[in-house]
């Protein structure tokens, strides 16, 4: 059985949390997420999980944090201001290795800025935000289905990866409603953590041949120490050179290694297109209407839709790109995405089409540009 | 009557930061500081197992085991 | 050593603290408050800040969690949250707690979720070498307070109780029989408990205040504590500048948790 029905974008999200298998959220209310904390506070008592609401944003992702070292699938929702403030914390997440779920519903900044509009200005805060080297991985949903099941891939890639998932939403997809459709007997799949094998000696932080320990929770009986410091396989503070350097280059390197695996992109109509749209989020659905549009008047355009945003696979966009007459990065920010494209596609010109007022970046303009470029 | 209660201690040097707080503190004066400032059992035979050095030493290095005087 | 602490405490030692740092009195006489209490080690976490006092968490053998800057309580309110049965500890140290964690330490005692939270008060910021902190005493000298400190110190207990926590009580290194007790107590007791604890600081706060050598410091907590008893029968004229130890609030309040598992039962049996 299935129910059509009209969904919000960041309902969607709590419903994918719970369909992931969540049973723990920690917020603060904050424009333009609100409505995903409303969405938990209503469907986790009905179905056991926790919702705490808690002090300030950096309490929330201390919260999940803790619960997740205690076992249990956590999350939090949050926008600009308060996705600052997470910043420590997700480093604290990237170097203990414990998997959480970031959703920041984007609006206009920098500070308090422009609380309900919306934005594409979290890209780059989302992959450096936090201090020292690091990976993490970051998805972009389109649509209001799309924000469902990327919020269950988000939890997905915690699991499998343990590390911080930033969902970065554009407050236009978070406050969108459409049509939403899941069908009852569709179970899609879960990745749970890999737990300590029964008998073996646990090395909480063993530098195994996947880059990936496996995590044993609190409670199961492993004693362990968790650790923001510099930490040796054991988990304990250690400054040793070669400790450290193995260390962050094993964060570093679980992600980035596998950008085949977790990297997804969409492609509309790119084969024989000669303009290449780049674009993610709501900004990609203005950009396949101004592809289509381009094309009724016999200019070849494609879409490349990225829905990873971090890791950046250098090796595809530098492929896809190659042989085109033009590179368009539309992106509602000061060309946060572009700069990664830029530096990776050499022989082709890349452009960058900027927006930062709030408003969602047309087709016209779309189509604009690219009459100005050709 | 009760018979008096008796302690052996020792200290276990290499944990010992020499901060002198047993010593000080021991009320049968069962301590002396070592040229290096550690402490030293001088005189076991005072011990009453009162445990102060025990539970106030930092660095969990003095320990009383009370003696059975049966 | 001995069996209590080949028990609770990992075989890492000797620990990173000063010579007469009263962080190991105060762990020495939890891992006798952890004796008493019987609590499975499995089924007990341990969370701490960042400072010295932080560090403890490294060398207890319990689910350890060593957090960031003033964050241990957000940690384990969802460890707690999360997993009513874990018997959950944090350790904080004054700066740690009352300064960066301000905001986390109301709101904490204000839920009132069972856990036990004790603050180690040497009244300086020892790891980064002896500024002042929200708790140091007005007058004292500190690496940023050269001249004496001019700002006002909370008294942590008082914030506890009028933010709301269940248990406060304090307690110092030199009483370390009693330190134990008021652990037991305040672990024993159904929600949040604050046990603070005066401890000594030779290295960044004794020296700038004319008490380098640790018993020294020591004698000064032992000169300027009164016990609750004594309190009572004093004029706030002779309490100016003492410390009052002892169990100093205790309320049977609506626990956290149990309230959230109240909530699940009626919603799930149907209620609104």
């Amino acid at each position: 059985m299935s129910k059509v029905r009209l969904v919000q974008g960041n309902e969607a999200c709590a419903l994918g949390a719970i369909a992931a298998g969540a049973t723990f959220y920690a917020g603060y209310p904050i424009t333009p997420s609100t409505e995903v904390a409303e969405q938990i506070a209503v469907l986790f008592p009905k179905i056991g999980g926790k919702f705490i609401q808690m002090e300030d944003e950096i309490a929330s992702i201390g919260a999940i944090i803790g619960a997740s070292a205690a076992g249990h699938k956590s999350f939090t929702a949050t926008s600009g201001p308060g996705f600052s403030l997470m910043q420590e914390l997700i480093g604290y997440a990237a170097i203990t290795e414990i998997p959480t779920v970031v959703i920041d519903v984007m609006r206009p900044g920098p500070s308090t800025g422009l609380p309900t509009l919306s934005s594409q200005g979290d890209i780059q805060q989302a992959r450096w935000g936090t201090h020292g080297d690091h990976s993490i991985i970051a998805l972009s949903p389109s649509s209001v289905m799309e924000a469902y099941y990327e919020t269950i891939q988000a939890f997905n890639l915690a699991e499998k990866y343990r590390t911080p998932v930033v969902l970065l939403m554009d407050e236009e997809i978070g406050h969108l409603k459409e049509r939403f459709e899941v069908n009852d007997e569709e179970k899609p799949e879960i990745i749970n953590r890999k737990a300590p094998e029964p008998g073996k000696e646990y090395i909480p932080y063993e530098n195994t041949e996947d880059m990936i320990p496996p995590f044993a929770v609190f409670g199961s009986g492993y004693r362990y120490h968790i650790t923001g410091l510099t930490h040796g396989e054991k988990g304990f503070y250690s400054s040793a050179l070669p400790v450290v350097d193995a260390m962050i280059r094993r964060l570093w390197h679980k992600i980035e290694d596998r950008v085949d695996d977790i990297c997804r992109f969409e492609q509309v109509d790119t084969a024989d297109a000669e303009i290449l749209l780049i674009a993610y989020g709501s900004t990609a659905r203005s950009a396949e209407e101004a592809a289509e549009v381009l094309r009724a008047e016999g200019i070849k355009a494609g879409v490349l839709r990225p829905i990873t945003i971090w890791p950046f696979h250098d090796q595809y966009i530098a492929e896809i790109c190659q042989g085109r007459k033009a590179i368009i990065v539309p992106e509602m920010n000061m060309g946060q995405y572009v700069r990664e494209v830029q530096r990776v596609v050499q022989d082709v010109p890349v452009h960058s089409l900027t927006r930062v007022d709030g408003e969602m970046i047309t087709p016209t303009e779309i189509t604009a540009m690219v009459k100005e470029v050709l | 009557m009760l018979a008096k209660k008796q302690g052996h201690v020792t200290v276990v040097e290499k944990l010992c930061k020499a901060c002198g707080i047993c010593i000080a503190l021991c009320p049968a004066q069962v301590f002396v500081a070592a040229p290096d400032g550690r402490a030293r059992v001088a005189d076991q035979e005072k011990c009453t197992a009162c445990r102060i050095c025990e539970m106030h030493c930092p660095d969990f290095c003095v320990e009383v085991e009370e003696i059975d005087n049966e | 050593m001995n069996a209590l602490y080949e028990n609770y405490f990992r075989k890492n030692l000797p620990h990173i603290w000063c010579s007469g740092c009263g962080n190991g009195i105060v762990m020495s006489a939890f891992a006798r408050a952890m004796e008493q209490l019987g609590y499975d080690k499995n089924k007990t976490t341990a969370v701490s800040g960042i400072g010295c006092s932080s560090r403890i968490t490294g060398y207890l053998d319990l689910n350890t969690l060593h957090t960031a800057h003033g964050r241990a309580l957000p940690f384990a309110t969802g460890v707690k949250m999360s997993e009513p049965e874990m018997n959950v500890f944090i350790f904080m140290g004054d700066g740690d707690c009352a300064a960066i964690g301000g905001n986390h330490f109301i709101h904490a005692c204000r839920r009132n979720m069972d856990m036990t939270a004790i603050v180690i008060n040497n009244h300086i910021y020892g790891m980064t070498g002896g500024q002042f902190s929200p708790l140091t005493p007005f007058g004292k000298k500190a690496t940023t307070a050269p001249y004496g400190s001019v700002d006002p110190a909370f008294d942590l207990c008082e914030l506890a109780k009028g933010a709301g926590a269940n248990f406060v009580a304090r307690g110092n290194v030199y009483h370390a029989k009693q330190l134990t007790d008021l652990i037991v107590a305040g672990a024993r007791h159904k929600g949040f408990s604050l046990i603070e604890v005066m401890a000594t600081c030779p290295v960044s706060y004794g020296r700038h205040n004319k008490m380098p050598k640790p018993i020294e410091l020591m004698n000064h907590i032992k000169e300027n504590t009164v016990s609750l008893a004594r309190a009572a029968k004093m004029t706030p004229e002779e309490l100016e500048g003492k410390v009052v130890n002892g169990i100093l609030h205790q309320v049977d309040g609506k626990e956290y948790c149990q309230e959230y598992q109240n909530l699940l039962d009626r919603i799930q049996g149907g209620g609104k």
